[in-house]
């Protein structure tokens, strides 16, 4: 008990001092959610106040549960692709990507090098899709109108690249095993090109708005830090792990896919706080732009198969026309499916919100035996609780906003 | 690669002998089974140990096999960012067995240990918290068990009459379809329709 506490104290006689109904607080317990506008989806916590501050914090998830592991036990590879984009429906095709990943590795299948740059294309597409969407949405958490509006005109762009690749905007199943679905146009790729060009311009006119604003460096700066035994505590990964000075990313330290062929760098932050997984998130959506540039220029001279023509994939239109054997390959690829020899991997890409895994159990049938689905934000958000101890309740949703959760992945 | 694990595993089976059951690589992956009993002080081992690190916990999951007497599989990832390599633990476990919670040595095992709790019943022992996580608030049956259909046995709709949401058994209008593509040809476990007599 401190000098300045409100003592209760006890007479000789047994009575006590009385207390007003002011003395007499108990903490506050508070529904965040599940329809709240910064849950970013259907979250719902159980917040534990004292006065403004938390003091325990309880995430109730499973809301958009959808039973996907469950479901891709009884459908053939090729049908569970189309799930993954459901998972992170903010950038679809990395999603996609873990899963071509793990097929591959089982199969030994070797993606023809076009289909390669085009999936590196994409994925860094993705990147920026998602982090533009995170950046901006998470300012509007902390009160900024515009930067979402000038945010989502550039996602808009994206999508449509999106759209002309695969006809799709969002749900794209593109990323197919042995390679990518079709090839991409001469002018695609010149507008995809002619776009990475005026972008960093976009993001400078967003980082005019955030970066030196006043309420969004009160905001962000030095809430929810996070220090490197955290991040190992609760296997953090992606941005979480590099705004507080780790310079871990899979493209750089597992690579996959022909990353380790392009130059990029990877951003890193300083305090680990909000503010700083902000800065990296703007620094590397810049060095996706730089990766969006160097695929195309190796997709300009790389002309060839966008798939490798086997079990696994359809026999090309021309050639149905002509053989009689194509054309039965082709009708028991899609009914029956390419069966996957017996075994277990785990196949894992840097994916926009950290390291997004599939751990792949084959029985040599056309389905999987089991697929279990590693989201990021499930780790991330489950250290919510950690993180928020002691913080004021309007942080809660600034930490929310840069741990960067969505619930297609986290509740599967 | 394949040397350094190869290493890796040999190392990790000469210091925890009486942990260790077997080990193999395939694929470029190290797979070590671990005797359950031993899994909190052998990830504690992982974790300490310089030439392993495995300091991050990627993932904890589970597969069910019916036909097996230890039916379940519990399977660890884990990651060292420091020495960049992978490990996965494969744990083998009868229905009633439980296993030993991991948070002590990795905080992170919480969610996934009450999602294996939801997904497949298995109980962790000293977990504090072992609640269903991703299933409806009072659910019940262990949905990626492989005897739980996929459709589930209850369905939720909104009662305009008695104004909430209420719960009632699964009626479909058509059968759930479960496709079999196996060819006939190729050893298919059943008699097609019409072909009785010749069988």
């Amino acid at each position: 008990m401190m000098d300045g506490d409100i003592r209760r104290n006890t007479y000789s006689d047994g009575t006590q001092d009385a207390l007003t109904g002011e003395q007499r607080i108990r903490n506050f317990n508070i529904n965040f959610g599940p329809q709240h506008p910064a849950a970013h989806g259907v979250l719902r916590l159980v917040l534990e106040l004292d006065g403004e501050i938390v003091e325990r914090c309880d995430p109730h998830i499973g809301l958009l549960h959808r039973g996907t592991e469950k479901l891709m036990e009884s459908r053939t590879y090729l049908q569970n692709l189309p799930y993954f984009d459901r998972l992170d429906y903010v950038a679809p095709m990395n999603q996609e990507h873990a899963w071509c990943l793990a097929i591959e590795k089982l199969t030994g299948t070797v993606v023809p090098r076009r289909a390669s740059l085009i999936r590196v294309l994409y994925c860094e597409i993705g990147r920026v899709l998602n982090h533009l969407l995170n950046v901006t949405t998470q300012a509007m958490d902390v009160g900024a109108l515009t930067p979402p509006l000038w945010g989502f005109e550039e996602r808009e762009k994206l999508m449509v690249f999106y759209e002309r690749a695969c006809g799709a905007r969002l749900h794209a199943a593109y990323f197919r095993p042995g390679g990518v679905h079709q090839d991409l146009t001469p002018e695609l790729i010149e507008d995809i090109d002619a776009w990475a060009v005026r972008f960093p311009k976009v993001l400078d006119d967003i980082d005019g708005l955030l970066t030196e604003n006043r309420i969004f460096k009160q905001r962000n700066a030095d809430i929810g830090v996070v220090t490197e035994d955290d991040i190992q505590k609760w296997g953090f990964s992606g941005v979480m792990v590099r705004g507080s000075g780790f310079a871990w990313d899979l493209r750089r330290a597992q690579p996959y896919e022909c990353y380790d062929e392009f130059d990029f760098m990877i951003p890193v932050g300083k305090n680990g706080d909000c503010y700083d997984r902000y800065l990296c998130r703007m620094a590397e959506m810049r060095e996706s732009t730089k990766i969006i540039r160097q695929a195309i220029a190796k997709l300009r001279v790389e002309k060839g198969d966008i798939m490798a023509r086997g079990k696994m994939t359809p026999p090309t239109r021309g050639e149905m026309k002509t053989s009689m054997e194509a054309l039965i390959h082709h009708f028991k690829l899609y009914t029956e499916g390419f069966h996957v020899p017996a075994g277990e991997v785990y196949a894992c890409v840097e994916a926009p919100k950290g390291e997004f895994g599939v751990y792949l159990m084959a029985d040599g049938t056309n389905k999987p035996y089991r697929a279990k689905i590693r989201a990021p934000g499930f780790l991330h958000l489950q250290a919510m609780d950690y993180i928020c101890k002691g913080h004021q309740l309007a942080d809660v949703s600034a930490i929310i906003g840069t741990m960067d959760v969505v619930f297609g992945e986290i509740d599967r | 690669m394949s040397e350094a694990l190869t290493e890796l595993g040999n190392h990790i089976a000469a210091k925890r002998p009486q942990a260790v059951t077997g080990w193999e690589i395939a694929f470029g992956e190290l797979t070590v089974d671990v005797v359950p009993g031993q899994i909190v002080a052998f990830v504690d081992f992982l974790k300490a140990d310089n030439a392993c690190k495995f300091s991050s916990l990627v993932d904890i999951t589970a597969v069910d096999y019916p036909g097996r007497p230890r039916r379940f599989d519990v399977v660890y990832h884990l990651l060292s960012m420091y020495q960049n390599h992978r490990i996965r633990l494969r744990l083998a476990l009868a229905e009633q067995d439980m296993v030993p919670s991991i948070i002590e040595v990795h905080p992170s095992a919480n969610w996934f240990e009450r999602e294996v709790f939801d997904m497949f019943g298995l109980i962790f022992s000293g977990h504090p918290d072992l609640r269903r996580i991703l299933t409806d608030y009072g659910f019940r049956g262990y949905p990626l068990r492989k005897d739980f259909p996929t459709t589930g046995y209850t369905e939720v709709r909104y009662d305009e009459v008695q104004k909430r949401v209420v719960y009632e058994p699964v009626k479909l209008v058509q059968e759930y379809r479960q496709f079999d593509f196996m060819s006939p040809w190729e050893g298919a476990q059943y008699v097609l329709p019409g072909d009785e007599k010749k069988a």
